[in-house]
């Protein structure tokens, strides 16, 4: 089956400064793949590239069947986009909409459904498979962080998209929110079969959902392997950014 | 050479932006067509820059109406042409200040918050959301608020011309002024084309302040100074252009020696 998502060769400058460099990623079907790395390494900027929401300066994107260079036009990649489902790395819910409105503007925009009936009906269903029946009127800024990333994923799933990219989604989380966020991902993925690309410094939360493990150094894939080969693998470049997670940790115990 | 380098700069960042603008500006109007931005988000712009601005336009008006009074009452009484007065105050109005002074008062008020409501979208991830729906943010988010401004600010200016006339009549007719006078001298001077020119001011107006405020707060930088500094340049770019267009506009419809 051809995947998702192929990146081949991609490299993305700003202000003269290459932050992607000759990328290569694959996004198999219905797997979740866990892109790690330290910040600044180019994280986001390949889940923007992923989403279409950058084009690359050099090489190719396929994105579910479409092809994005260097030359491809804005408005070519409006119907791809619709079939994709992004959670930022803030939530990126739109302030003046409440939760309900939030979950519904990809079902009007993306799929063209104007019955209020069955939009509600969906809103429902979608917010009750992230346990927040109760928040549909409220507004993003009345909810805590674990909540309006709940409702973000929501969101990004409702119109059944084949592809989810989510950035940082459990940054800024205590260990317990994260740990829900992470089963919340893996319930719906198992539930609604879809793809995802999950990028992330979290080693924990990317060993407990990932299928595959990608981890980025300087713009490029410097390793690629399972969870399993994560915990054997004596790559310089894995040891250094689980050590790192590590003594982080150890710092802060000490100095408490 | 450092000024002719601060010169160059300056002109760039002033043709670049003025470009922006201008694509922005194209954009939203080929965009009413599309259908795709919120009918919703209409009425509450429609609500936000009209029914939201009529308090602080009518002060604004009334005050000025009654200042143009002031001014010339005293002269027309000495040149024995008192007659005139209600027909020059009209005029003064409905030709410049109450275009302007809407258009200022609307480019403070609702240009700044256009901006700081986009810019924080945009610094939020908002802007980014919106792409990935398959949505063109140049139109959904410009088109209501150029649709808003395109309708509301002649209704605010001829808001504005009834509230303006009637502070200036209020004015001379507490010294002595004959009320059937001043309105004869309205009738005399003011033609429809006069109020037409005027409301076809404040429809430009309207649509340089939301450019300049969709433009500045799609141009923000990051972070609070970012929103900060688009909020400042939306209003300062939106009265240079009201009052550049005007005296364009002024020169086109009200220019010249008409016999």
């Amino acid at each position: 089956m051809d995947p998702v998502m192929r990146m081949q060769g991609v490299s993305v400058s700003f202000d003269g400064r290459e932050v992607i460099g000759g990328m290569d990623m694959t996004l198999p079907v219905g797997e979740i793949t866990c892109l790690m790395g330290p910040s600044g390494c180019g994280k986001t900027t390949a889940l923007k590239l992923a989403s279409g929401l950058l084009k690359p300066d050099k090489g190719r994107i396929e994105l579910l069947g479409k092809v994005i260079g260097p030359e491809t036009q804005e408005d070519e990649l409006v119907e791809v986009r619709k079939e994709l489902g992004v959670v930022f790395q803030g939530g990126a819910l739109f302030d003046s909409l409440s939760v309900g409105q939030n979950i519904a503007f990809p079902l009007k925009y993306c799929r063209g459904i104007e019955d209020p009936e069955s939009i509600s009906k969906m809103v429902l269903d979608m917010l009750e498979h992230v346990e927040l029946e109760d928040v549909r009127d409220k507004y993003p800024a009345m909810l805590s962080g674990g909540m309006r990333k709940r409702v973000a994923i929501a969101r990004s799933l409702v119109h059944s998209p084949s592809l989810l990219l989510l950035d940082e989604p459990t940054t800024g989380l205590d260990p317990v929110t994260a740990r829900h966020i992470d089963q919340l991902v893996v319930d719906l993925c198992g539930e609604f079969g879809f793809t995802a690309l999950v990028v992330t410094h979290d080693i924990v939360s990317a060993l407990g959902i990932g299928d595959t493990l990608l981890l980025m150094h300087e713009g490029r894939i410097a390793w690629r392997g399972v969870p399993v080969e994560w915990e054997r693998s004596d790559h310089p470049m894995v040891k250094s950014f689980a050590q790192g997670m590590v003594s982080v940790g150890r710092t802060g115990g000490e100095k408490m | 050479m450092n000024l002719l380098s601060w010169i160059g700069r300056q002109a760039i960042e002033l043709f670049s932006t003025l470009g922006f603008f201008f694509i922005v500006g194209l954009k939203a109007f080929t965009g009413i067509f599309s259908g795709t931005w919120s009918k919703e988000d209409l009425f509450e712009q429609l609500e936000r820059v009209g029914v939201g601005s009529v308090l602080v336009v009518s002060i604004t008006s009334a005050f000025t109406g009654m200042v143009l009074a002031v001014q010339t009452l005293d002269q027309f009484v000495r040149f024995g042409a008192t007659g005139y007065i209600g027909g020059v105050i009209a005029l003064s109005m409905v030709r410049e200040m109450s275009p302007v002074l809407t258009g200022l008062v609307v480019s403070g008020r609702i240009g700044a918050a256009m901006a700081a409501e986009i810019g924080s979208m945009k610094v939020t991830e908002q802007i980014d959301a919106l792409r990935t729906f398959g949505l063109e943010p140049h139109v959904f988010v410009g088109v209501p608020r150029l649709l808003a401004g395109l309708v509301m600010l002649p209704v605010l200016t001829l808001f504005s011309f009834v509230i303006g006339i009637t502070g200036g009549f209020l004015y001379v007719a507490a010294h002595g002024v004959n009320a059937h006078l001043f309105r004869r001298s309205v009738e005399a001077l003011l033609a429809p084309s006069d109020i037409y020119g005027g409301l076809l001011k404040a429809a430009v107006f309207g649509v340089l302040i939301v450019v300049s405020a969709c433009g500045q707060g799609f141009m923000a930088g990051q972070g609070a100074r970012g929103v900060g500094t688009a909020t400042t340049k939306a209003v300062v770019w939106g009265n240079m252009l009201i009052l550049v267009f005007n005296y364009v506009l002024s020169s086109l419809l009200f220019g010249g020696i008409k016999g």
